[in-house]
């Protein structure tokens, strides 16, 4: 009976490993949302945050992360989305297309400070565009593309073969029928890929620290001339982002309720992450039903 | 091209002369009214396909730039220290004295190459256990809804930024790591037990997968021997999941490589070759981010920085070259 015994000893070692791996994830998100979710107040999201005195809040880092996230998907979505239809639909099993597979692959694994200081050399310096919105939107779509790619080739190819060629036996050509029937019915997966890609962004640093820079401009909500270096809208101006605002307060920040400030950030990012997980999931879901009239897989 | 052009001609023409009956009324399809341009021009649909195919193909070559450019420039500003300033690479390697302010016999990332490698290494030896419990708990033992809800809380830690670890890392760990072993709580220690939960749910899920891909043939054969669940899994289903295991556990070891704000936040940020897992030290990625800010475009030490940026590339590279031989040899 010794195989009988080993089986119950590996089991309880199994259940032991799992059930403290389940203990730390609870500490830990219990442990981030419990040490923030207090401090979290209106007047805390919507004050401008302080350099050197207690009470900051981080209006201006949130507007920014925001912002900055439209922008990177507004210049990576559409080359994401070409890029996967290229790889989903037209190409065929050739060296060319296995190497550009093989250079996604590398680009999405690249650490993402070697990608934020490639953007620091190239789009801060050479390309002489400064700490800017603009230069840190760039530097994320290095880090966005290749996942958001990834994503939208998986639900392209999700869409089953018999709809294209439905498509084709109507006489449509091939580039209709992926407009047309295709992308319509993959709607539901990219849109859960750009949420879930979205979220990844949001919480960036590495990556924003020598391109969008780590401070913060004197912002004017009303000014709405996207020239003016004092707009909102301007994409030419300096921008601190949340995770980029966590990371200087802690370690080099001389503000004296550090870990007030860092503890509420760090819930509202994690609110914001488990927002987006689950809305993509919901909204694909629903997505589909609407789209498809089926239930969802 | 032009060769169907002529035959079509030909065939018009031919048609025009043995033609018996004139059209009156079709003139526009009259044989004479055919304009054999407009017949061999590619058609609307044509058009559109090769405009959208070219398009994005267009986006493809796109990310192929970038790539080559990341590569390009990161590896020109890396090798200027060694071709410029005259930098011996076997003392950028090995030599753990790093002050490249005071010239270039003190260029030496040998103490954050052994740092970043023992972080690394460390954090994949304690999560990986880890990630196999819950991987077999997710695939062998529960299949159920509490399988499913441990997913995607599993998700959701991927989730997480990093520098929200690197700040429960500066006010949990490394306080508790000074309260037990003493120091500062700085060092090793601390970026290790970080790094392990940030690539214990990247390692997990690939094990899933590749748990998953074992043939469901192979488990049922072993219970019909007589095997127990434990049995099965140590002889079956572990051994023929073994290669992309691997392949998961590389990938969790690129990630811990190359994550930089968490680590900065708890490493101490000393270029000291660790005395023990508690002392005070600094990674490659972690060096990077706290110096880079703080010297001139061009000058020696900005180089040095960039030596070590190459360095992270390159094993980013390397990592991805190991994924695929093991991938390739399975």
């Amino acid at each position: 009976m010794n195989s009988k015994r080993n089986d119950r000893i590996a089991t309880g070692v199994i259940y032991f490993l799992v059930g403290l791996v389940i203990l730390l994830l609870i500490g830990i998100i219990g442990n981030i949302l419990l040490s923030g979710v207090p401090h979290l107040s209106w007047d805390f999201l919507t004050k401008a945050s302080s350099s050197f005195e207690a009470g900051g809040g981080i209006r201006d880092q949130l507007f920014n992360s925001l912002y900055l996230l439209v922008l990177t998907l507004l210049i990576s979505l559409p080359i994401a989305l070409g890029a996967a239809i290229y790889l989903a639909e037209y190409a065929a099993d050739t060296w060319l297309t296995r190497l550009i597979r093989t250079t996604i692959e590398i680009l999405s694994s690249l650490p993402s400070i070697v990608v934020g200081l490639f953007g620091y050399l190239v789009f801060v310096v050479q390309f002489g565009l400064g700490f800017s919105i603009i230069a840190g939107a760039l530097a994320l779509t290095f880090f966005n593309l290749p996942i958001l790619t990834s994503n939208i080739e998986q639900a392209i190819n999700g869409v089953p073969q018999a709809q294209r060629e439905a498509g084709w036996a109507l006489g449509l050509s091939n580039w209709k029928t992926i407009r047309g029937i295709v992308l319509p019915a993959a709607l539901p997966g990219i849109i859960t890929g750009v949420i879930l890609s979205a979220g990844r962004v949001f919480g960036e640093a590495a990556a924003l620290i020598y391109t969008a820079g780590q401070s913060g401009s004197t912002i004017d909500y009303a000014n709405w001339n996207i020239f003016s270096p004092t707009s909102f809208l301007n994409v030419m101006r300096p921008a601190e982002t949340l995770a980029v605002h966590i990371w200087k307060v802690n370690t080099e920040g001389i503000v004296p309720d550090v870990n007030v400030v860092s503890a509420a950030t760090s819930a509202l990012l994690i609110i914001v992450v488990i927002i987006f997980n689950f809305g993509a999931r919901a909204l694909g879901n629903w997505l589909y039903k609407r789209l498809t009239a089926a239930k969802a897989k | 091209m032009s060769k169907n052009k002529q035959d079509l001609q030909e065939v018009v023409e031919q048609a025009i002369a043995e033609q018996k009956v004139p059209h009156v009324k079709f003139k526009k399809t009259a044989p004479q009214n055919v304009d054999v341009a407009k017949l061999t021009k590619a058609s609307k649909e044509t058009r559109q396909e090769r405009w959208g195919k070219g398009l994005t193909f267009l986006a493809i070559i796109l990310i192929g730039i970038l790539i080559i450019a990341i590569i390009g420039f990161v590896g020109m500003h890396g090798l200027a220290t060694f071709t410029s300033d005259k930098v011996n690479i076997g003392h950028f390697l090995f030599s753990s004295e790093w002050n490249p302010s005071a010239g270039s016999s003190h260029v030496g990332a040998g103490a954050m190459i052994v740092t970043s490698f023992a972080v690394t290494l460390l954090a994949a030896l304690i999560a990986t256990p880890f990630a196999i419990a819950v991987a077999l708990f997710m695939t062998e033992f529960e299949l159920g809804k509490r399988s499913s809800l441990l997913q995607s809380v599993m998700e959701l830690l991927v989730g997480i930024p990093s520098v929200v670890y690197g700040f429960l890392g500066l006010t949990v760990v490394v306080p508790a790591i000074r309260t037990i072993f003493g120091g500062t709580g700085f060092g090793i220690l601390a970026a290790t037990l970080i790094l392990f939960v940030m690539v214990l749910p990247t390692i997990t899920s690939l094990t899933v997968d590749a748990f998953k891909a074992v043939p469901k043939e192979l488990r049922k054969s072993s219970a019909a021997l007589g095997a127990t669940r434990w049995q099965t899994i140590y002889h079956v289903v572990l051994r023929a999941a073994r290669s992309r295991i691997l392949t998961a556990i590389i990938f969790g070891m690129a990630r811990a490589f190359g994550e930089a704000l968490a680590v900065q936040m708890v490493i101490g940020n000393a270029v000291l070759m660790p005395a023990n897992l508690v002392s005070p030290s600094a990674t490659l990625t972690s060096q990077l981010t706290s110096q880079m800010g703080n010297t001139v475009m061009g000058t020696l030490p900005n180089n040095a920085l960039w030596s070590l940026a190459l360095l992270l590339l390159a094993m980013s590279l390397f990592f991805n070259f190991l994924v695929r031989l093991i991938g390739k040899r399975s």
